[in-house]
């Protein structure tokens, strides 16, 4: 590695080798160091995974990068050019593409209108429509997409947002292109085609920074893996030199035992038993989310939901949770007694507790303080008569953050200040402080890295072994064969398969999962 | 010595402290600007806090709206409309003040309540709700007095006659503790002390703080979400009422076209307080400095007798400057 920018102006041979190269990078917010000197190179057509915990900072490095940060220690080198970005403009035309985990599209625009936002082809001052549809389609079929440029971003499904989104990076003339986490809300074969893109991308001569969190992914398509812990880089290496192993070391600074430890806890009680439960298409269309689904589960048990995105089960535990567009149809027993889940209010009285699958948007009040956040879902206690007892909060939050291994200066700081990993056990906390008996967890660990997964899973098992009966969706396929003790697979609605402890293997749920055991589908 | 100036820049962080600074500002400016010692006189603070009473009463109401993520326009219509009513009951009917004020504050409740209920209800947005609600009240204030001033002298088939003035009207424009602090500013602290209540240490507060910083987490917490705005609105239209029978109190009359543009002082008050238009963050502490900065601006303006021209004008950029300062940098 170079320890000494190179000579400038001497451009055009540092491009060949060092696409990007940013050295001594830090960065502090308000008192607190959150990257402290880190060098990062970027070689032309090459894939590098940036790995780290959540709270590692490569999110900050990344958005020093993409100009969202402006101030910062240490220096910037493109294709052997200093540059400081002022801005996300700024940064975007000099080549920078960021694809951000929360997608940044308008949703009441066409997609064309999205793709060249910012960039518009125009003639004094008129946009000329005809012109970016024409191209908007052309870089569309290339990405082999088959997306009308004119329509609506917002009427499309979230995965195609995701490739829109990647259209858009690629529009401009990228010569690095960043990825935060892009397939986390993407199903197996749209991953593929994502995984196409980018070696197009890769052949192409740009740069890609990959940051992920699954382990199947980096060793996919990683050339080079950089590793950041607690602000500071770990090192770098190329992907074939650093076994799994040797990368989670790198990543949690310890050796992690065997990453999945399910102790089955399954009692003979029957905790929730769900008969020809069907959930009707909120949009009015005649085939059904959820179609006529029975099943029951122990106490103590954990039952996995497999199935592809759009198979039914978020609709499923959201609407066990009282959340739908149309009322269900079908029974739903608790304990042996029929219960009536209208809203999210009777579900929790009821003593269930759903955890959604996003939560910025419907977890959490970023705003608000961990130890309120903690206590919202079961306020009541905290405030007989309506009056709120502080200091009854605080204890139980102490207890929780204890409990959960949560890292916080103090529990009144807005959640939003957290890493990713620690507003996932926040989001928890709240839900296991209602006391439930049946917990509904609609990707636990997502956007978690791997320190806080494990804690996770440890968490869950010691949810069951206490008796909580636990429905899981996770798009994690050794997750879910890990951790459930049964795995219903859902296809278009319905449950097509049920797979044992162990009789379940990643072949089997996948081929269940997209109706293979149907026949006539190819 | 580190630590010590963290802890500094922590509190300098906090929108109270700077909420303080920015009142602070505004009374050095009044030590400097002083009008030959007017300023320096209790009888202008007490004035000050007279007048900017009422516009208080509703940014404490304005506040607990903009807290769960609305904004509510009808409070100067509603102040309109009660203070006609008001007038309506105690100068012309003479009624008792047991009557009569729990009268208005009830159709200040229903406006508010009736609001609440569109937005909750209908998903109808805040601001469009609440613009109708503003058209309408002032309607019905123009309706119920006819269109004319709502006051003591009367035409009567034997002539022009002269009616009592309410006590009531008397209490509340009257000066206690040795006329040294109007009733109306009584009112206004008791407001804010009952927002603060409810804010601060009220199971509903805290239902308002999570929809303002987000209604899907609230609703998937069991939070009754609908419930929370119908409340939120209503006792925004419950403080609108009340300071609507202080302005008929302190006019001595009940006037269709009161309160007029009041909503928008009110939301400047809770603005520079520092409390979010956004929602979710804020509190009452923060709308009873900004009720001072305020009404010490314009006093201070006044009794350097600058012209209303330049008076707006100055509000308008002081306004924009302390809510960059609120904002910091970041």
């Amino acid at each position: 590695m170079l320890n000494f920018p190179p000579v400038m102006w001497s451009g055009q041979e540092a491009m060949e080798t060092q696409h990007l190269s940013m050295r001594g990078i830090g960065k502090a917010f308000s008192g607190v160091r959150v990257l402290d000197s880190v060098d990062f190179d970027l070689r032309a057509g090459e894939v590098h995974i940036l790995a780290g915990e959540n709270g590692a900072g490569k999110s900050t490095l990344i958005k020093i990068l993409a100009g969202v940060y402006a101030e910062y220690e240490g220096e910037i080198l493109l294709g052997g050019q200093p540059v400081r970005f002022r801005s996300p403009q700024h940064a975007r035309r000099s080549g920078i593409s960021v694809i951000h985990q929360e997608l940044s599209l308008v949703p009441g625009m066409s997609v064309s209108d999205n793709v060249f936002l910012g960039r518009e082809h125009a003639a004094r001052g008129w946009v000329r429509r005809a012109r970016q549809e024409r191209e908007c389609a052309a870089l569309l079929a290339r990405l082999g997409m088959e997306v009308t440029p004119s329509s609506l971003v917002g009427d499309h499904p979230i995965s195609v947002q995701q490739s829109i989104e990647i259209a858009k990076a690629m529009a401009g003339d990228a010569r690095v292109v960043v990825m935060d986490e892009p397939t986390s809300c993407l199903a197996a074969q749209e991953v593929e085609r994502l995984f196409a893109l980018i070696d197009g991308l890769r052949r192409q001569g740009c740069g890609i920074i990959y940051i992920t969190h699954k382990m199947e992914e980096i060793y996919r398509i990683a050339d080079r893996i950089t590793v950041l812990r607690d602000g500071k880089k770990i090192g770098t290496a190329a992907a074939c030199d650093l076994p799994a192993e040797q990368l989670v070391r790198w990543m949690v600074g310890r050796p992690l035992e065997a990453q999945f430890s399910r102790t089955p806890s399954g009692s003979g009680k029957v905790r929730l038993e769900v008969r020809e439960f069907s959930v009707p298409d909120p949009a009015g269309l005649p085939r059904p989310k959820v179609d006529r689904v029975s099943f029951q589960a122990l106490a103590g048990e954990i039952i996995g939901i497999g199935g592809l995105q759009g198979s039914g089960g978020s609709e499923l535990l959201a609407a066990l949770f009282g959340v739908h567009g149309r009322r269900p149809t079908g029974e739903v027993f608790l304990d042996g007694a029929p219960v009536s889940l209208r809203r999210p209010a009777s579900a929790l009285r009821e003593g269930v507790a759903l955890l959604t699958n996003d939560r910025k948007t419907t977890g959490l009040v970023l705003g608000m303080s961990i130890t309120r956040n903690m206590t919202l879902a079961s306020l009541p206690r905290y405030s007989p008569g309506g009056w709120l007892l502080p200091g009854r909060e605080v204890g139980a939050a102490r207890g929780h953050a204890e409990r959960f291994g949560i890292r916080a200066a103090t529990l009144t700081q807005p959640v939003e200040t957290l890493s990713g990993g620690n507003q996932q056990k926040v989001v928890l906390a709240k839900w296991l402080d209602t006391n439930p008996r049946v917990l509904l967890l609609d990707e636990p660990t997502r956007g978690v890295d791997v320190g806080a997964k494990h804690e996770i899973y440890e968490l869950m098992n010691r949810w069951t072994s206490a008796g909580i009966t636990i429905l899981l969706i996770t798009s994690e396929m050794p997750e879910l064969l890990a951790m459930s003790d049964r795995i219903l697979v859902l296809y278009q609605g319905r449950i097509l398969r049920e797979f044992g402890r162990g009789e379940a293997t990643q072949e089997s749920v996948l081929a269940a999962a997209m109706g293979r055991e149907e026949g006539e589908r190819k | 010595m580190i630590k010590r100036s963290q802890r500094l820049a922590a509190l300098l962080e906090m929108p109270f402290t700077r909420a303080l600074i920015a009142l602070l500002v505004i009374l050095a400016l009044g030590v400097l600007f002083n009008a030959d010692g007017t300023f320096f006189r209790w009888d202008t603070h007490r004035d000050m806090l007279r007048h900017i009473s009422r516009f208080g009463i509703l940014a404490c109401g304005m506040t607990i709206v903009i807290i769960a993520g609305g904004i509510d326009l009808s409070v100067g219509s509603v102040l309109g409309l009660t203070a006609v009513v008001s007038a309506k009951l105690s100068i012309h009917m003479g009624l008792s003040a047991w009557v009569a004020v729990p009268l208005c504050c009830l159709l200040g409740i229903a406006c508010g309540a009736l609001a609440g209920a569109l937005i909750a209800r209908f998903s109808i947005q805040p601001f469009i709700a609440t613009l109708a609600l503003m058209v309408f009240a002032r309607g019905a204030a123009k309706f119920i007095s006819g269109g004319k001033k709502i006051s003591q002298g009367v035409e009567t088939p034997e002539g022009f006659q002269y009616l009592d003035f309410p006590q009531l009207y008397e209490f509340l424009n009257a000066k206690i503790l040795g006329d040294n602090v109007a009733v109306v500013t009584l009112v206004f602290l008791l407001c804010v002390g009952v927002s603060w209540l409810l804010l601060a240490r009220l199971r509903p507060g805290r239902h308002l703080y999570a929809i303002g910083g987000n209604e899907s987490a609230a609703l998937l917490s069991g939070v009754p979400v609908g419930m929370a705005k119908v409340l939120a609105y209503a006792m925004s239209g419950l403080f609108a009422s009340l300071a609507g029978i202080c302005q008929a109190a302190q006019e001595t009359q009940g006037d269709p076209e009161a309160g007029v543009s009041y909503e928008l002082t009110a939301i400047a008050i809770v603005v520079i307080g520092g409390t979010s238009l956004s929602g979710g963050r804020g509190g009452i502490l923060l709308t009873l400095l900004g009720t001072l900065t305020i009404g010490y601006l314009e006093k201070i303006l006044s009794i350097n007798a600058v012209g209303e021209a330049g008076r707006l004008m100055l509000t308008g950029a002081i306004i924009v400057s302390a809510v960059l300062f609120q904002r910091g940098r970041k």
